[in-house]
């Protein structure tokens, strides 16, 4: 009999009466067995999260639940919350995506993994801080001896990853679930946290349920693969047998849809766009009741770059590295030192107004589709904002034309018009994004992390439009990510950025075939995990 | 019409809100109904016929001589004498109520405050004037200075909210001070003081409690300024060149209104809390204004009179609920983490 049997499972929500109820899960059925890692593969809102908290009887209050869940023989749906109480933490435990948010900011680390033991067993207290110093040297936190009493924010972004795995194991549970528990860590510390499951895997034989979008670790580490798609489960198998025939046209469509291909031929003309000489972005740190200056932080420090026409600058490096902040620098979105020179003119000292004629020229796309548009205006609101700036003259009939022209261009339909943001998915309203910044025809754009937060479908969608329309208008791009995968598929130049400075540039072939700085060596076995 | 699905939404979670929703209706029935107090309540006939001419008194002052009488001052439609006049060569139409807020009843028979009779609805107070009308306007009055008070104040409020969260740093940092140190003055004495140097009227009482009342937004409207400048949605404005008032007012204000909508309702019954506060106190409405505070006092002064007290009390508590109850549906509109029940 398998570890944990879900049957023909359903989720419903209701919705106000004319909207029919919302069947976020819609029978779902698999099995997962002793010692086994099972992916959990889908879009953002395939239900693969709601599956999962359905099986520690978590899933939200307005949900109805249907179907059935066995684990060790014992029926999960519906059971009494006293029984699913002693389930959860002891037998089936479970690591959630943000372990800044999972972790209590209030108490310290070594009270939270006690609790766990201290609710499941009868151990004393000295016993449970032995096993607490057991559990952190598992999950090899640094120095974790001297930490017991540290807070959650005294600790990195992979180290709380690594606590909330300590507390997770602590009762040496038969089933872990794993909702992307590396995709608010840097690529350079999933690599690690990752290696860790897998070690502890083997160690203590416990089944993974694991949750990502992430098709690269699924190939690297998972047994089996289940790919959900709009709350259904389409297809379920052995990963190498999935990967390498798939059955369903949506896993179909998800395995073509990695970022691949290469950068736009090269032309041959060396007309600067944008240049920075010596460009500094330095915080200062106030101390004192007078804000006596005792430091800065050096977001960008002395960085020279030059983007020529119809070119592609990639950026990478990890959070905090300063990548964005170069970025906004550039397009004088925030106050550097430096000489910036946009097609011959230096910038950098130009006020707002005299710099408005610029903005058109230089534009910014954003990372999250979701904030980067106002819920309150509709498309044409968005989109001719910036023509009522920079061409006042046009009259309506014109704007309106060149609105459809640019709607068309990004993939769109005219007829969108009139809706509001919101009603648009993801890879949509990034299109709507880059329609704003592409309807003025700016020579410069600066994408930050454009694709990053979107569906692994979506992303090649918009890498495809992105290099359509730098082939047909000879833009130039500065195209910032941590994900070397979507850099290696548009950038023709790469500098790596660490702390504020740049430690390695180079032509995108060279940087891939010859890293030589280690933070890119690193950078590059997380992104491809060893698979080329 | 043409209602955003957000905007729809709020309507349906208000509308499901069936206590709020029936508060609603009941509230500005009252009020319609009080806004036409002159034709519910008054001493003059709302219109009326002599020698086959038609004549309206409410709107219009006519001399006792255009009904024959002997002298050149206003009709007293209530003198036994004019109105005999008038019925002899035509009629008159009354208003339910035949009293207006000043009009004492000279025929009450005992000593005033009197109790309700078929004539005086709810009785009169200790100078003989009908309860009944003067209700009508007293409530008429709050409301239009609940309004009114809730009006300006968020204006001024959101206004300069919305100022110092936008441009923050020592403007905010000075503004919030001065505030601080406003919102720490004695307010109810600096209103007595203020209210025994000038005579208050309804606007002078509108100006001074303003000045204490505007600040009940600011925070609010700041905090979400501060907020939203930093969306990214505002960055790509002010990286499109869109100058900076009006990423103000289309890109940030709208959003921080959400948020300021849900405390208006609370704001109104604060103002009419306010009012009849000072009325009640007897530093509000000039003397005879009918109020629904100077009710409460004679109330209080004639414990011997109970419809006094109670017509006062109730009708307070009954706005007042009413005015909350609405407030509680428009906050759980504004909610996004409400939940409509199937």
């Amino acid at each position: 009999m398998s570890l944990l049997e879900v049957k023909d499972l359903r989720l419903t929500f209701e919705q106000p009466a004319p909207l029919p109820s919302f069947l976020a899960v819609q029978g779902a059925s698999f099995t997962l067995e002793k010692g086994e890692m099972l992916a959990l593969v889908g879009e953002s809102g395939s239900g693969k999260s709601l599956t999962a908290l359905a099986c520690l009887g978590l899933q939200p209050e307005a949900a109805r639940i249907s179907g059935n869940i066995n684990f060790a023989g014992e029926e999960l749906v519906d059971a009494p919350q006293a029984r699913l109480k002693a389930i959860r933490g002891k037998r089936i435990a479970m690591i959630f995506q943000e372990p800044m948010t999972a972790l209590n900011p209030l108490h310290t680390i070594s009270r939270q993994i006690e609790e766990m033991i201290q609710l499941h067993t009868q151990l004393t207290s000295q016993q449970r801080l032995a096993r607490v110093l057991e559990l952190l040297g598992q999950v090899g936190l640094a120095h974790f001896k001297d930490r017991l009493d540290a807070f959650p924010h005294e600790l990195s972004g992979g180290e709380r990853q690594r606590v909330m795995i300590a507390m997770a194991i602590a009762n040496n549970p038969d089933i872990l679930i794993a909702d992307e528990p590396t995709t608010a860590v840097d690529v350079t510390v999933q690599l690690k946290i990752l290696e860790l499951l897998k070690a502890l895997q083997a160690k203590l034989g416990m089944a993974i349920l694991f949750i990502t979008h992430d098709l690269t670790i699924v190939r690297r580490l998972a047994d089996r693969v289940a790919v959900m798609s709009q709350g259904k489960l389409v297809e379920i198998g052995k990963v190498a047998d999935v990967f390498a025939a798939p059955a369903h046209p949506y896993t179909q469509h998800l395995l073509v849809s990695e970022p691949k291909g290469i950068p736009l031929p090269l032309k041959n003309n060396n007309n600067t766009v944008i240049s920075a000489q010596d460009l500094r972005v330095w915080f200062p740190i106030k101390k004192g009741f007078f804000g006596r200056v005792v430091g800065h932080i050096k977001a960008v420090n002395q960085l020279s770059i030059t983007i020529p026409e119809s070119y592609t600058l990639g950026v990478v490096g990890e959070s905090g590295s300063g990548k964005t902040t170069l970025g906004f620098a550039l397009l004088r979105l925030i106050k550097s030192q430096g000489r910036i020179t946009f097609q011959g003119t230096d910038i950098s000292s130009l006020k707002t107004n005299e710099l408005r004629a610029f903005r058109q020229q230089m534009q910014p796309v954003f990372q999250d589709p979701f904030g980067s548009l106002n819920p309150r205006m509709t498309v044409r609101q968005i989109i001719g904002e910036g023509l009522e700036v920079h061409f006042p003259q046009l009259s309506e009939n014109d704007r309106e034309s060149r609105i459809d022209e640019i709607l068309l261009e990004v993939g769109l339909s005219p007829d969108i018009k009139s809706r509001f943001a919101h009603e648009f998915s993801g890879g949509q309203r990034q299109r709507i994004s880059i329609a704003r910044a592409m309807v003025l025809h700016p020579k410069f754009v600066v994408l930050d992390e454009p694709t990053s937060a979107l569906d692994l479908s979506v992303q090649a969608q918009i890498l495809d439009l992105l290099k359509k329309l730098q082939e047909k208008w000879g833009l130039s791009y500065m195209f910032i990510s941590h994900d070397l995968r979507v850099v290696r598929a548009i950038a023709h130049h790469i500098i790596v950025m660490y702390r504020g400075d740049i430690v390695e540039q180079g032509p995108a072939e060279t940087i891939f075939a010859n890293p030589q700085h280690d933070y890119t060596k690193a950078l590059i076995k997380a992104a491809f995990m060893g698979d080329k | 019409m043409n209602l955003s699905p957000l905007s729809r939404r709020r309507l349906n979670l208000f509308k499901s809100n069936r206590r709020g929703f029936w508060s609603l209706w009941i509230f500005l029935a009252l009020f319609l109904v009080s806004l036409f107090a002159e034709l519910i309540a008054n001493d003059k006939p709302i219109i009326l016929k002599y020698n086959d001419e038609y004549y309206f008194p409410v709107f219009k002052a006519y001399s006792e001589k255009t009904f024959g009488g002997d002298f050149e001052t206003q009709a007293s439609y209530r003198d036994p004498f004019i109105a005999g006049l008038i019925n002899d060569k035509g009629w008159m139409i009354w208003p339910p109520i035949r009293f207006s807020y000043t009009t004492i009843n000279y025929d009450l028979g005992r000593p005033a405050p009197s109790p309700p009779t078929a004539v005086n609805w709810l009785g009169t107070d200790d100078q003989g004037r009908d309860v009944a009308a003067r209700l009508i306007y007293g409530f008429r009055i709050s409301v239009l200075f609940g309004l009114a008070l809730t009006f300006f104040s968020s204006i001024i409020g959101i206004a300069a909210g919305a100022i110092q969260g936008y441009l923050g740093g020592w403007v905010d940092l000075v503004a919030q001070r001065l505030i601080e140190i406003w919102g720490g003055l004695p307010e109810l004495f600096l209103l007595i003081i203020l209210a025994s140097i000038v005579t208050p009227n309804f606007w002078w009482l509108l100006g001074i409690l303003l000045l204490f009342t505007w600040m009940s937004l600011t925070h609010l409207v700041r905090a979400e300024f501060l907020r939203a400048r930093n969306f990214d949605y505002v960055k790509a404005a002010r990286a499109l060149g869109v100058a900076e008032w009006r990423i103000m007012l289309r890109h940030v204000l709208p959003n921080a209104l959400v948020s300021s909508m849900t405390m208006v309702p609370f704001l109104m019954s604060g103002a009419v809390t306010a009012l009849t506060t000072l009325d009640f106190l007897g530093f509000g409405l000039p003397p005879g204004s009918a109020s629904l505070g100077e009710l409460l006092l004679q109330g209080k002064s004639n414990p011997q009179a109970p419809w006094l007290g109670f017509t006062g009390f109730i009708v307070i508590a009954g706005l007042l609920v009413l005015i909350i109850f609405i407030s509680e549906a428009v906050r759980d509109a504004f909610d996004p983490r409400k939940v409509l029940k199937a």
